[in-house]
């Protein structure tokens, strides 16, 4: 056993049983993290801050909330909207932070990205931040459902609908979900225990997951440097501050991080007190109603990309059925990110203006992925049913594309140029039939080709081949 | 710094450029512009008459408005109540106390002349389905005394509330005011009382969707769920915005119509004021705090830069 | 090293019947996300079509949808080959039944069936169907679906598979 000796304050009696010093030493004082970063790198203390309000104010709407589809409109909409003081703060904190913490993530993410800070090493920390990704979208999703108006009641309908789409055991496998034929009583209590319980739980495990992945690799900086950290621990331990490559978390990281939430919370709040619509739709303020669907059903802003990518499918090619390469499609969109690591054949970690090809794949997939998010909203007829289609084959052709551009492969690359061209005159076809003169399509094929498979020659030429 | 800021110069064009596509450009796809309400009823003529109004108290009873409707605030009641009512004419008559203050007195003359035109519901009634309320046969100058009439008893000032109760409150609830078809939900003494007014209530509403073909929605969250500007225009015309619904055009006045709203307002978003005015005071707050921040980086950060 | 061999054994043994308790919790979690009894019945509604007049249009609701029964509809108006659009009809006790989930295919509002005018309509965008289902007008992409029924008798179940809808849909 320990050995204990009188303590002099209460700060050592527990420092003797639980060692505050060392800890603190630990997780703050002494956690370095690279002296070259910028904001970006405040987005993770940021979303742990969202998380916080999510569940804070989360406690107290639950307090008042009542989850049955008979009570849970008037109990949000009335008790706590209109009745419990302060109510209705809460429950626009909880509804804007709700969207806005995706805003945050897909930034985080992006970061990542950009930085290649995925890869050689850091393959753990960006995996548990994709299961992080995926825990926040299924508690964003059962959220929505609980206010149970007409949105929250239409979006679950469509959204279990889609595991209709597995094959052999799809049909019961939504009966099973929903706890009913439909979507109802049962499936609102259920998604009820995931929102308040299960899913907190799991995304706080997650949490602490994805911040133990940091210890062995460490934070990436701006430009991707290896940085001995025992070595430059050493130099700002021994006073040479401004030498060493590091900080420590506390407190020099995190005044930077807060002073970036402070302007956060500023672009937040204004959010939460005078613009919330984005992230309470006004058509959700109609009660459920099985009987009466709404005449635009979309998801929440932050699943339209993959939802586009789902819709984008809308025609039959030879022997598959649209409805199932839409689902496949979404499938493989929902998890393609995961494999980010290995997709990426270069091990070079450096931002991705110096990593040639990269550079330009990574802003067509922002570029790709921000025209399937506004088309996934806009009604998928006429014309805008095709810039989904050439969008959403788009984003698999740059996945696919990924490995053959980043390891110089271009047998590959051929094959991939083969099938998305075949697909791209599918669209075509589809196209000249329904709609007449192929002209506009063939345009917006080209334009994606130039920019997809002519621009990383281009760079290369211009930077005098970086990789 | 210079590099901190074109990131975040980047970041915002892109947030922008996806929030102005998801809501303002996607919303004005969804739901196409409309020219605003002007409560002009323009496609409906004045009467060629200056009505009077003493006239009119005899002209009322004469041409047989009061068969159906009650003017309570002149101690004419009513010939049935609102249930056995809306079993034969559909919707109860509405009480013709105040409907000289709310309703536009050109629409008010033209509605009595021709219901279903004024009210914009031909689509819907015919000669095969006659309207409740009968055509005008009297002369123009009955018409324009009734109408002179009407105004003249109509108070000067309405509460909100009871501009909605005479406009909207016949067909449409509004449960988080205690709002019902048949008027103030009342206190029950007992359950007897309780089940008897549930009784008469869903006979009402019963009576209601079969004159209308659909259950008018309650209106208690329409301030969130559609805004102030569209009810606003909706109730100026109804079929601009909804092609083919059963609700008829009230002639609501612009005055009314606000009245309404507020109503609304009052009803579906009580916390509105307070949410404005706490809004200021807490970004004020981020501001400070910012500031702060932002100068306890600076001591900070001189060190190890 | 019999020691070993008898420490593994046992050891596989404990490993093996605890997983078989961790399986049974499964099962039994399992279960309690199936649907209730009581909503499974729900889900199998019984119809009398025995009191039914020519041309009259009942709604039941089953599994939360509207469904519209039609007596002998006028097929008249059914704008497809005559085939097509009696093979959509059901022949139960003599008489013709138009049998199918009363939303719109195109975003699912309940049209409503004008009878002097033959059609269904759906006030939300003007999709228009004809007396056998069969869209005619506006955005709908498809008839309205026919939903899983078998005939018992005068008595339709809706949400079993009989013979007659097997036959309706092809999958005989």
């Amino acid at each position: 056993m320990a050995h204990f000796e009188k303590a002099n304050s209460i700060y050592e009696w527990l420092d003797q049983r639980l060692a505050l010093t060392k800890l603190w030493k630990v997780l703050a004082a002494e956690y370095w993290i690279p002296k070259n970063i910028n904001f970006l790198w405040a987005m993770g203390v940021i979303l742990m801050t969202m998380f916080t309000i999510l569940v804070i104010s989360g406690i107290f709407l639950l307090m008042y909330y009542k989850p049955d589809t008979k009570l849970a409109f008037d109990s949000v909409n009335y008790t706590i909207m209109q009745e419990v003081w302060f109510g209705w703060l809460w429950r626009h904190m909880h509804a804007v932070a709700a969207s806005v913490v995706f805003l945050v993530i897909y930034i985080h993410m992006f970061t990542g990205i950009y930085y290649a800070s995925y890869k050689k090493g850091r393959e753990m920390i960006w995996i548990s931040g994709m299961l992080l990704f995926v825990t926040f979208s299924a508690e964003a999703f059962s959220g929505y459902m609980l206010p149970w108006g007409q949105m929250s009641y239409w979006a679950a309908q469509v959204i279990t609908n889609l595991f209709g789409g597995i094959p052999f055991i799809g049909d019961e496998l939504v009966i099973w979900i929903r706890g009913n034929f439909y979507v109802s009583d049962p499936t609102l209590t259920r998604f009820f225990m995931l929102h308040v319980f299960l899913l907190p739980i799991v995304i706080m495990m997650l949490i602490g997951l994805h911040f133990y992945t940091l210890r062995i690799p460490h934070v990436n900086n701006q430009d991707g440097e290896e940085i001995d950290f025992d070595a430059e621990a050493e130099k700002y331990k021994a006073g040479l501050k401004k030498e060493s490559k590091v900080i420590p978390f506390w407190p020099v990281f995190i005044s930077k991080d807060i002073f970036v939430l402070g302007v956060f919370m500023i672009f937040y709040f204004y959010l939460v007190f005078y613009h919330y619509n984005f992230a309470m739709d006004p058509i959700n303020f109609d009660p459920a109603d099985p009987m009466k669907t709404p005449p635009h059903i979309y998801p929440e802003w932050y699943f339209l990309w993959s939802y586009e990518v789902l819709r984008g499918f809308f025609f039959d090619v030879g022997p598959l059925s649209a409805m199932d390469m839409g689902l496949i499609a979404f499938g493989i969109a929902n998890v393609i990110f995961f494999f980010l690591p290995w997709f990426d054949k270069n091990d070079e970690v450096a931002p991705a203006a110096r990593r040639g090809g990269f550079f330009i794949w990574f802003w067509l997939l922002v570029a790709d992925m921000i025209v399937l998010t506004i088309w996934g909203k806009l009604p998928p007829t006429g014309f805008n049913a095709y810039i989904g289609y050439v969008a959403a084959v788009g984003f698999l052709a740059l996945f696919a594309a990924l490995p053959a551009l980043t390891a110089g492969r271009s047998g590959l690359l051929r094959l991939i140029i083969a099938v998305t061209v075949i697909l791209f005159i599918a669209g075509y076809l589809q196209y000249t039939k329904t709609m007449g003169n192929g002209f506009i399509i063939t345009l917006l094929f080209i334009i994606f080709y130039a920019l997809f498979f002519l621009s990383p020659v281009i760079v290369k030429r211009v930077s005098g081949g970086a990789r | 710094m210079n590099k901190e800021l074109k990131i975040l110069a980047i970041i915002v064009a892109l947030v922008g450029i996806t929030y102005w596509g998801i809501e303002p450009y996607a919303h004005s796809v969804m739901h196409p512009h409309h020219e605003p309400a002007t409560f002009k009823y323009e496609d409906l003529k004045p009467l060629p008459v200056k009505g009077n109004a003493q006239r009119g108290a005899q002209a009322i009873v004469n041409n047989g408005c009061t068969g159906c409707h009650s003017i309570k605030s002149q101690n004419i009641p009513a010939p049935m109540d609102p249930v056995s009512a809306s079993a034969s004419y559909g919707v109860n008559p509405p009480d013709l106390s105040n409907i000289g203050a709310i309703v536009d007195p050109k629409f008010l003359a033209n509605f009595i002349k021709n219901p279903t035109h004024a009210a914009l519901l031909e689509h819907k009634f015919g000669d095969s389905k006659p309207y409740p309320m009968p055509a005008f046969y009297g002369s123009d100058q009955d018409l324009a005394d009734i109408v002179a009439y009407l105004v003249s008893i109509a108070p000067k000032n309405l509460s909100d509330r009871e501009v909605f109760a005479d406009g909207c409150g016949r067909c449409h609830n509004v449960r988080y005011d205690k709002w019902t078809v048949l008027g103030d939900r009342p206190k029950f003494k007992n359950k007897v009382e309780e089940a008897d007014f549930e009784l008469k209530l869903a006979k009402y509403e019963e009576n209601l969707k079969n004159y209308l073909g659909t259950t008018p929605p309650d209106l208690s969250m329409y301030i969130r769920s559609r805004g102030g500007e569209y009810i606003r225009d909706f109730v100026e015309n109804p079929q601009k915005l909804l092609h083919g619904t059963a609700m008829p055009r009230v002639g609501l006045t612009e005055q009314a119509t606000e009245q309404v709203v507020s109503y609304l307002e009052y009803v579906g978003d009580r916390k509105k004021e307070k949410r404005n005015a706490l809004g200021v005071w807490v970004l004020l707050y981020f501001v400070i705090f910012s500031i702060l921040a932002y100068l306890w980086k600076k001591k900070i950060w001189a060190e190890v830069l | 090293m019999a020691d070993q061999k008898r420490r593994d054994f046992i050891g596989m043994v404990f490993g093996g019947f605890a997983a078989a308790g961790g399986l049974a919790a499964l099962y039994a979690m399992k279960r309690t996300w199936d649907p209730l009894p009581s909503v499974m019945a729900a889900g199998f509604t019984t119809v009398d079509l025995s009191p039914m007049k020519d041309g009259e249009l009942r709604t039941v609701t089953w599994r939360g949808k509207p469904i519209f029964i039609l007596k002998n509809p006028p097929t008249d108006n059914c704008n497809k080959e005559k085939d097509e659009a009696q093979k959509r009809l059901v022949d139960i006790g003599g008489s013709k039944y138009l049998i199918m989930i009363g939303l719109c295919t195109h975003l699912g509002c309940i049209p409503s069936w004008e009878p002097e005018k033959k059609v269904f309509h759906c006030a939300c965008h003007g999709g228009l169907y004809d007396a056998c289902g069969v869209n005619t007008f506006g955005p709908p992409p498809r008839p309205m679906d026919i939903p899983p029924f078998k005939v018992e008798g005068t008595k339709l179940v809706l949400g079993e598979e009989g013979p007659e809808y097997k036959k309706l849909v092809g999958k005989a």
